[in-house]
């Protein structure tokens, strides 16, 4: 992987695997847009959080809608994490809420590339810190559904069990993938995928491979 | 802007006076020391002085001291070395007792928890590809090795223990004397040359004593670019007796251990450099010191801080404290914004993702090796520069405190 050529979207600033990071991000970390300084006036905004501080990242994201447009108007955020990581979160939220604000639609859909790509890219080892953005934006979104009494509009986000004996999802692979799994073995010590259920190998090998490229490039 | 390197357990820069002495040997000695002729001579003449003087700072013997291209490479002869050297020695075993055939065919080694990546992976790798078996010590919650843990972990086909002479990330000196003693004793009751007792001493060479007749150690590496020597250059001491096979075969440079033309400045570099480090220990050690309990005691008033590593059982240079509720890498960026040069043992700021297992094999949380800060001092460091670290630093964690939606209970992390 690290000789590949990854996609612009994961291309540092030097395209090498260098750790500095572009001006955009740097500036989005030492100058963070809209990050929460009081919790108790949000009390009453829809939240989401994933992660945690034992994985090395946790996020918290509040939002404000308005319930005519389902557009969010205000979004406000917490992390805990490394530089990539707060200013992921930072450009989120400056993403969120501009040019009149994404629709709960459109904020479902934000990908984890559309903010690394804003950031001006980010080294390829960083990708992973930048993943629970959407995510805790997703968990946000659900929370003003089931707040608005709208519980038909909640999406669970479950995984598919790949793997039936250790019942390692195909989600895990991916959150794997991104913490630096990048060979079979290295997934196997992180999740010990099929080792009692080899059966599940080749499609493990698939995801293996399809997260791969879908975050780091082609190999 | 401000410049305060504080990061020299990583590397130092090289001491003027080591530069001096290297630098002749670059363009006007820059002789190879196996050519026959005057300038290859000269150039022998300048391998052999250096070695002399590294054996005499470890009280060993010249022969004894074998050049490397660092500490890595070093780790890695001791390690690969004796268990190649054991392996190779079996096929031409017949005659020797049945013990000793029993101790080769299955050899079994012993680490700390806390080694460098240097010992560990070559270790990991033995293991896999079924050469060896390995036990990895665990450390006290002070990164100690407990020698009654050794003792128990040590079998009759026990052919190597490796533990550091100080640890890079916290700094906690390892009891590498009682080791040594433990394990001469051992051999003597068990008649038996096993286990060889290899220290891999690259944190340590700046700033204790490595008396190898002290030690009891066997083995013994360190490098050139942790003392103000140069980079790319190490040594390691291989008792005499002990039988090594090498890495790489070639001219037959090094008594055949290490082929390969030898880096001439960078081991007149190293030698230099030891003997500096060496004579000046004492007294760079006191001001160090000084320096080093200042900004613990400054960085502990910082709510929600946590010491990593020993009080008092650690190098002169090394401060390593966790910030709870932050992440090394957030906290090493906001330095390096006001100009001074840390280190983390976060997962973000490793090559593997994952976060140090050394702070983890110290029994603590992964939130605390996650918010781990390394502070190492060096002869440039000023109390200015402790102060100036100390008065910004509050302000730092506060600030990724505020932005960090974790609050954690301190009871968790005594």
């Amino acid at each position: 992987m690290k000789n590949s050529t990854p996609d612009p979207d994961i291309l540092n600033r030097t395209g090498d695997n260098g750790w500095f990071y572009s001006d955009t991000v740097k500036d989005h970390f030492f100058n963070p847009r809209n990050f929460m300084r009081d919790e108790s006036a949000y009390a009453d905004a829809a939240m989401g959080m994933v992660g945690s501080p034992a994985c090395g990242d946790a996020m918290k994201v509040w939002i404000r809608v308005d319930p005519a447009t389902e557009r969010i108007i205000d979004c406000k955020w917490k992390t805990f994490g490394c530089g990539s990581a707060i200013a992921s979160t930072s450009m989120l939220s400056v993403m969120a809420t501009e040019n009149g604000g994404l629709t709960l639609d459109a904020a479902r859909r934000l990908r984890p590339q559309d903010v690394t790509a804003r950031l001006g890219g980010l080294p390829a080892r960083k990708i992973h810190c930048s993943v629970l953005g959407d995510k805790a934006l997703r968990a946000a979104v659900n929370d003003w559904y089931r707040r608005a009494g709208q519980l038909e509009k909640v999406e669970a986000e479950a995984g598919r069990v790949v793997d039936v004996l250790t019942q390692v999802t195909d989600q895990d692979i991916e959150h794997a993938v991104l913490d630096g799994a990048d060979t079979l073995e290295k997934l196997q010590a992180k999740l010990k995928v099929g080792i009692g259920n080899p059966a599940c190998l080749p499609e493990v090998e698939q995801l293996l491979r399809f997260y791969t490229e879908k975050y780091f490039g082609k190999q | 802007m401000q410049s305060i390197y504080l990061d020299h357990a990583a590397t130092t820069p090289l001491d003027k006076r080591v530069l001096a002495a290297m630098l002749p040997f670059f363009t006007k000695t820059f002789g190879n020391p196996s050519s026959f002729h005057t300038p290859g001579l000269r150039a022998k003449e300048a391998v052999a002085a250096a070695r002399k003087s590294c054996a005499t700072v470890l009280n060993a013997h010249a022969d004894e001291i074998v050049f490397t291209s660092g500490g890595t490479e070093a780790d890695n002869l001791a390690l690969l070395g004796v268990i190649r050297s054991a392996t190779v020695s079996l096929g031409r075993m017949t005659m020797r007792p049945y013990s000793l055939l029993s101790t080769l065919s299955h050899p079994h080694v012993i680490a700390s928890a806390i080694e460098h990546p240097a010992v560990l992976e070559p270790l990991a790798a033995l293991e896999k590809s079924g050469a060896i078996e390995l036990t990895l010590l665990p450390v006290d919650k002070f990164g100690r090795v407990v020698p009654d843990d050794l003792s128990h972990a040590l079998r009759p086909e026990t052919i190597l223990v490796s533990v550091m002479y100080a640890n890079n990330e916290i700094g906690t000196l390892e009891p590498i004397a009682e080791i040594g003693r433990l394990l001469l004793k051992w051999r003597k009751t068990h008649d038996t040359p096993y286990p060889y007792f290899h220290s891999d001493a690259c944190q340590a060479a700046g700033a204790l004593a490595l008396d190898v007749e002290k030690s009891h150690v066997d083995l013994l590496a360190l490098n050139g670019g942790k003392i103000y020597g140069p980079k790319g250059v190490g040594c390691l001491f291989v008792r005499r007796g002990l039988k090594l096979e090498p890495l790489m075969y070639g001219g037959g440079q090094e008594r055949n251990l290490r082929s390969g033309t030898e880096n001439v400045p960078g081991i007149v570099g190293l030698a230099t450099a030891l003997g500096l480090a060496q004579a000046e220990k004492e007294r760079e050690n006191k001001r160090l010191t000084v320096l080093r309990d200042r900004l613990i005691q400054g960085l502990l008033k910082i709510p929600k801080t946590r010491l990593n590593g020993h009080p008092t059982e650690r190098l002169p240079n090394n401060v390593n404290v966790s910030f709870m509720d932050i992440e090394g890498e957030a906290a090493v960026l906001y330095l390096d914004a006001l100009g001074i040069f840390a280190s983390t043992g976060s997962a973000c700021a490793s090559q593997t993702l994952d976060p140090s297992h050394v702070i983890l094999a110290t029994g603590m949380s992964y939130e605390a090796a996650h918010g781990s800060i390394r502070f190492t001092l060096g002869h440039g460091t000023k109390k200015t520069d402790i102060d100036y670290v100390l008065k910004v630093m509050p302000g730092i964690v506060e600030k990724l405190r505020h932005m960090s939606p974790v609050n954690l209970d301190m009871k968790y992390f005594r």
